[in-house]
């Protein structure tokens, strides 16, 4: 009888380890796996990985029709991070931006809107035929305001990191 | 008068340190002169930087408001002298983070004129406690034992929790520094009428004057004044001469026998700890209605020929401290602002004595040189670390920028008072390497509250545009059903009035 307590036992050690085992090394279901991925995206929603937004490429790098070197606001940070989760090899980033944000020339703006809509983060405020300003602290630097601009009044311009230099 | 010492069972790890206070302790308390020039960093403490209030070409006087807090935290800043405001600009500071930060430099008339304190100060004993707080607050207080976390707030945060015990800090742990030491032994009275303010704000019954065993002057002069003050709510207490025993969590334990928990404050377990320089300061502005505009602090070291304890007037540099103590040895090398365990080294004395300043320190060129080596595991810096903590994984980890075993491991709990660095046989300096990590935590947490904010925002946003889209087709499809709707008759209606005005035409 022991014989069999002790077998049972064992069995059932040997399977928890197994699946504890399998539960956090495994990859979870792609759903979440996009999730995941999702979280370690900058959320700039910059479209520059040729996707229209994060959650986009994140569901394109889980199934494996993008790499995940092409995300320049996450920088190699990003690119490390994702190739944990994954399970795949770091390569090196297509490209590299510094983390900057987007300044409305306010003299020059004829208050055309243009930027106002393309901004994915509503981070540009204004109205029609008035001047229109960015929300620094909501802008995530994506540059997709400055191409619509009609008079070229929007620049970008390198983020200071907060504290350390003032 | 004899205090009760504690035996070291309740507080873990710690290191008997070799005091070196015997020297800047010899004599009194003097008084620096007043310099020809005040640097004045609008950031002298936790929290938001101080928004500037004058500018320049400015006259100012003594306790004038130069700058007011700005933000949810913070403290402001008074002129220590009478004089003129001649910039705003950066100057050198002795910072953790960054080497220049924005000052208000005034050149003083010597005249030392103080500013008029318009309305009545009314005893504060008839105040409420709030109203006495937002009066602390405009003195522009903080916590003098190094960390600056401004008093007002710090009290008003203590005042949402269940507070017991005030415990006044004067464990001066610390090797060479002794100005709290010096405080004790010359204005013991003021002190505890601070505590007793304290008290008041607080609306606190019971409060413990803490004082390290190896300073048996500051307990004498503290039982003098105690004994004459006759107030049975303050008892002095003795803790035993070990470093970091000073340490607000630690001094906590050893007092009240409570642990803090992990990553909570003192007022989690009822006590409120403030040092007793702060405590003084609370009683110059409440009492004498005087701000925060002088401190005493320690100039000591190998390489000071004179070490003493001075008060200063803050935004003094310290190059005019030392001089007015008699100036470096001559094989001085190295400056510290602080102590050697936790003070940061200086690459110029141009830098201003801020409300934080406790200790300037100036050594001598030593022949050690701390190669670091390889961690050998052998555990030493863990049997010392006061917070029981694992510095030798935390390292590890460290190196492996690992932030999610960093937080397991509990980095955030380090007190960063270099027990370990001193211990540690292959000279691995820990402490630097916990406070880059901390720092990279809190960038990484930053960034992801950066992230998840825009992600909302860009969610937000997609939800508007289909619900106006939405909106949009609905209209249309609505306007398409009445056109079906009213029909062909309506059509004809319409072309028949037109027909008729351009008949009329």
């Amino acid at each position: 009888m022991w014989i069999a307590v002790l077998t049972i036992a064992l069995i059932a050690l040997i399977a928890g380890l197994a699946l504890s085992l399998a539960s956090r090394r495994l990859p979870a279901t792609t759903d979440d796996l996009v999730e995941r991925v999702n979280e370690l995206l900058p959320q700039t929603q910059c479209a520059q990985c040729g996707y229209p937004g994060c959650r986009p490429y994140a569901t394109a790098v889980v199934e494996g029709t993008a790499e995940i070197n092409l995300c320049p606001p996450g920088g190699e940070a990003t690119v490390r991070r994702l190739a944990d989760l994954l399970g795949r090899e770091i390569m090196p980033l297509v490209e590299r931006v510094e983390p900057s944000v987007a300044v409305i020339d306010e003299s020059l703006c004829i208050g055309c809107v243009h930027c106002r809509n393309a901004c994915p983060v509503d981070a540009i405020v204004g109205a029609p035929h008035f001047m229109h300003t960015v929300i620094q602290s909501e802008c995530t630097g994506c540059e997709l305001c400055i191409a619509p601009c009609p008079v070229d009044c929007i620049s970008m311009r390198p983020l200071v990191s907060a504290g350390l230099s003032t | 008068m004899t205090a009760p010492t504690y035996d070291l069972g309740n507080l873990h790890g710690g290191l008997r340190l070799p005091g070196h206070k015997a020297a800047s302790t010899a004599e009194p308390i003097r008084d620096v002169p007043i310099p020809s020039q005040l640097i004045l960093p609008i950031t002298q403490h936790v929290g938001d930087p101080a928004q500037p209030v004058v500018g320049a070409g400015d006259r100012v006087l003594k306790g004038q408001v130069v700058a007011e807090p700005d933000g949810t935290l913070g403290a402001p800043v008074h002129a220590s002298s009478s004089g003129k405001v001649v910039a705003i600009e950066p100057w050198p500071v002795s910072r953790r983070y960054g080497d220049s930060a924005p000052c208000i430099i005034i050149e003083c008339d010597g005249e030392d004129r103080a500013f008029e304190t318009d309305g009545r100060w009314e005893d504060y004993l008839s105040l409420q406690p709030a109203d006495l707080l937002l009066r602390i607050l405009d003195g522009g207080i903080v916590g003098l034992g190094g960390a600056v976390f401004p008093t007002a707030q710090k009290l008003m945060q203590a005042r949402t929790c269940k507070i017991e015990t005030l415990i006044l800090n004067g464990v001066e742990c610390e090797p060479y520094i002794s100005c709290d030491d010096m405080l004790m032994r010359e204005r013991a009275a003021e002190i505890l009428s601070g505590a007793q303010i304290l008290m008041h704000a607080m609306q606190i019954e019971s409060c413990f004057v803490a004082v390290e065993s190896d300073k048996p002057d500051a307990l004498h002069s503290l039982g003098v004044a105690l004994a004459e003050l006759d107030d049975a709510r303050l008892v002095l207490k003795q803790v035993p001469t070990i470093y970091p025993s000073g340490g607000e969590d630690q001094l906590v334990q050893l007092v009240a026998n409570r642990e803090v928990p992990s990553g909570g404050l003192p007022t989690d377990v009822g006590c409120l700890v403030q040092n007793v320089g702060t405590a003084a300061a609370v009683h110059d502005w409440i009492i004498n209605h005087e701000p925060l505009i002088s401190r005493v602090t320690t100039v000591a070291g190998d390489g000071i020929v004179n070490p003493m304890n001075v008060r200063a007037r803050i935004g003094t540099t310290i190059a005019d401290v030392v001089e007015f103590t008699g100036g470096y040895a001559e094989r001085a090398d190295h400056l510290i602002i602080g102590g050697p365990m936790t003070g940061k080294s200086m690459s110029t004395d141009r830098v201003p004595l801020v409300k934080a300043t406790n200790s300037i320190l100036v050594v001598l060129k030593t022949s050690f040189q701390g190669r670091e080596l390889p961690c050998i595991r052998c555990g030493d810096c863990a049997a010392v670390c006061p917070v029981q903590l694992l510095p030798q994984q935390l390292f590890r980890y460290a190196c492996a920028d690992n932030e999610a075993k960093l937080r397991e491991f509990g980095l955030i709990d380090c007190i960063e008072c270099g027990c370990c660095d001193l211990v540690c046989p292959s000279h691995i300096p820990l402490t630097a390497n916990f406070q880059i990590a901390k720092s990279r935590i809190q960038e990484l947490a930053d960034e992801k509250a950066r992230a998840e904010r825009a992600r909302r925002r860009f969610e937000a946003r997609n939800e508007r545009l289909e619900h106006e889209k939405q909106q949009r087709e609905a209209e249309l499809a609505r306007q398409k059903e009445s056109a079906k709707q009213a029909g062909p008759a309506a059509i004809a209606e319409i072309l028949k009035r037109k027909q008729q005005q351009g008949e009329e035409d």
